[in-house]
């Protein structure tokens, strides 16, 4: 059994760890309001410019755009959002996961895919099993803002402009609520699946729509790659809250059985103890 | 007398939400201004100042591209960024407009000429504003 110095020692250094642990649970906390916080602000302008392209992808027959148009796939583009730092629960081992069996479901060489990596994580690990990186951006901001990943973001929508890849998938996490986060994967580009949502009024186009698009398309595309990035930052915040409030009650349980085992070990102790002087006192009789 | 409802709004949250009498601003076609009653629009905008007039007042906005919707009671102005002039950095600005002019003048081939062109524009278009 151990001593009772030994149980001590073990039961001040989990009260610390679980002070560190609560301590980080109430940092992700305010994080995390504060991403989603962020993840509202950006909804007007998504919103908005998802209305205005639906309209004009609407409206008109005769305007296409290779971000519309579907083409054969050659390579395709994955965007993985995973987070620099760890102590976040299963946020990141979910992504790579979703990306490895969709690569494995997909595939049969690495010609046929590239992966544009946000966070060490996701990078790390596409490096460790040789997967083929295009980009790859580390140390995004906990609060990012949309100059953060303005390059990262123009140069992907580029790779497909450029033909480089012919379709561009996202996996993210996508945060539901404080102890719920959902990995997602959706099409980026191209561009499908535009309901138009019937807005009130026919626009004018100043000079016209096919330059419009132009402008327009890969500022959406833009637009939800960010989007994605915010989102999945507020689920990084989430997961990290609620992987720090196990820890933090692990450790209150473990610090429990350890008081019950000095407690039980004391009084074993004391119990020899009284033996021994007893057993004293009885020989000296 | 009729007023338009402007709202200016990126990516980072709404910068601006108001009324005004007219609004002038620069297209990729030229310029434009535009009164209430408009009839609905939708024009990209190039990296330059928005002008926003209420009665005998000018605000000013520094914009980086994006485009307008117009309706004819309301102005949204969609863009990457958008400043007011007194969130513009103007020391920032300059240093991006020395270093953005150095790199157009060193004529070398591995220059990214055009990003270089569109910094020096988004760097005056804020000291225009800014000062």
């Amino acid at each position: 059994m151990a001593s009772l110095r030994d149980i001590k020692g073990r039961i001040d250094s989990t009260k610390k760890t679980r002070k560190i642990t609560s301590a980080m649970e109430m940092v992700s906390a305010s994080k995390m309001s504060k991403a989603e916080q962020n993840a509202k602000n950006y909804v007007p302008y998504s919103k908005k410019i998802q209305e205005v392209v639906a309209d004009i992808a609407g409206s008109s027959t005769d305007v296409t755009h290779p971000m519309l148009e579907k083409r054969e796939v050659k390579k395709t583009g994955y965007l993985i959002i995973t987070t620099d730092r760890g102590l976040v629960g299963a946020y990141n081992s979910n992504i790579l996961r979703k990306l490895q069996q969709t690569i494995n479901e997909r595939h049969s060489s690495t010609d046929q895919y590239t992966i544009i990596a946000v966070g060490r994580n996701g990078y790390e690990y596409c490096k460790k099993r040789n997967l083929p990186v295009a980009k790859s951006i580390i140390g995004v901001a906990d609060q990012p803002e949309f100059s953060d990943i303005k390059d990262l973001a123009k140069e992907t929508v580029q790779l497909y402009a450029d033909e480089e890849i012919d379709e561009l998938h996202i996996i993210y996490n996508h945060y539901v609520s404080a102890i719920s986060q959902k990995v997602t994967s959706t099409q980026l580009l191209p561009i499908e699946n535009m309901q138009d949502e019937a807005s009130e009024s026919e626009y004018e186009y100043e000079p016209d729509e096919k330059q419009i698009l132009e402008v327009l398309l890969p500022l959406y595309a833009e637009s939800l790659i960010y989007g994605a990035l915010l989102d999945g930052k507020a689920s990084e915040h989430a997961a990290s809250m609620t992987a720090m409030r196990s820890a933090t009650d692990n450790a209150g349980e473990l610090i429990d059985d350890l008081t019950l085992t000095y407690n039980r070990a004391r009084q074993a102790a004391i119990t020899q103890e009284i033996t021994e002087i007893s057993g004293g006192v009885a020989a000296l009789e | 007398m009729k007023t338009l409802t402007v709202s200016v709004v990126t990516p980072d949250g709404p910068v601006l939400e108001d009324t005004f009498d007219m609004v002038s601003c620069k297209a990729e076609s030229g310029e434009l201004g535009i009164l209430p009653g408009h009839i609905p629009l939708v024009a990209p905008l190039t990296i330059s100042a928005v002008r926003l007039k209420r009665e005998n007042q000018v605000e000013q906005l520094a914009v980086n591209g994006g485009f307008m919707e117009v309706q004819p009671d309301k102005v949204t102005i969609l863009a990457q960024s958008a400043e007011k002039p007194a969130d513009i950095d103007v020391q920032r600005a300059q240093e991006a407009k020395k270093r953005a002019e150095r790199r157009l003048q060193s004529k070398q081939d591995d220059i990214d000429f055009l990003r270089a062109e569109l910094a020096l524009k988004r760097a005056m278009n804020r000291l225009n504003v800014g000062n």
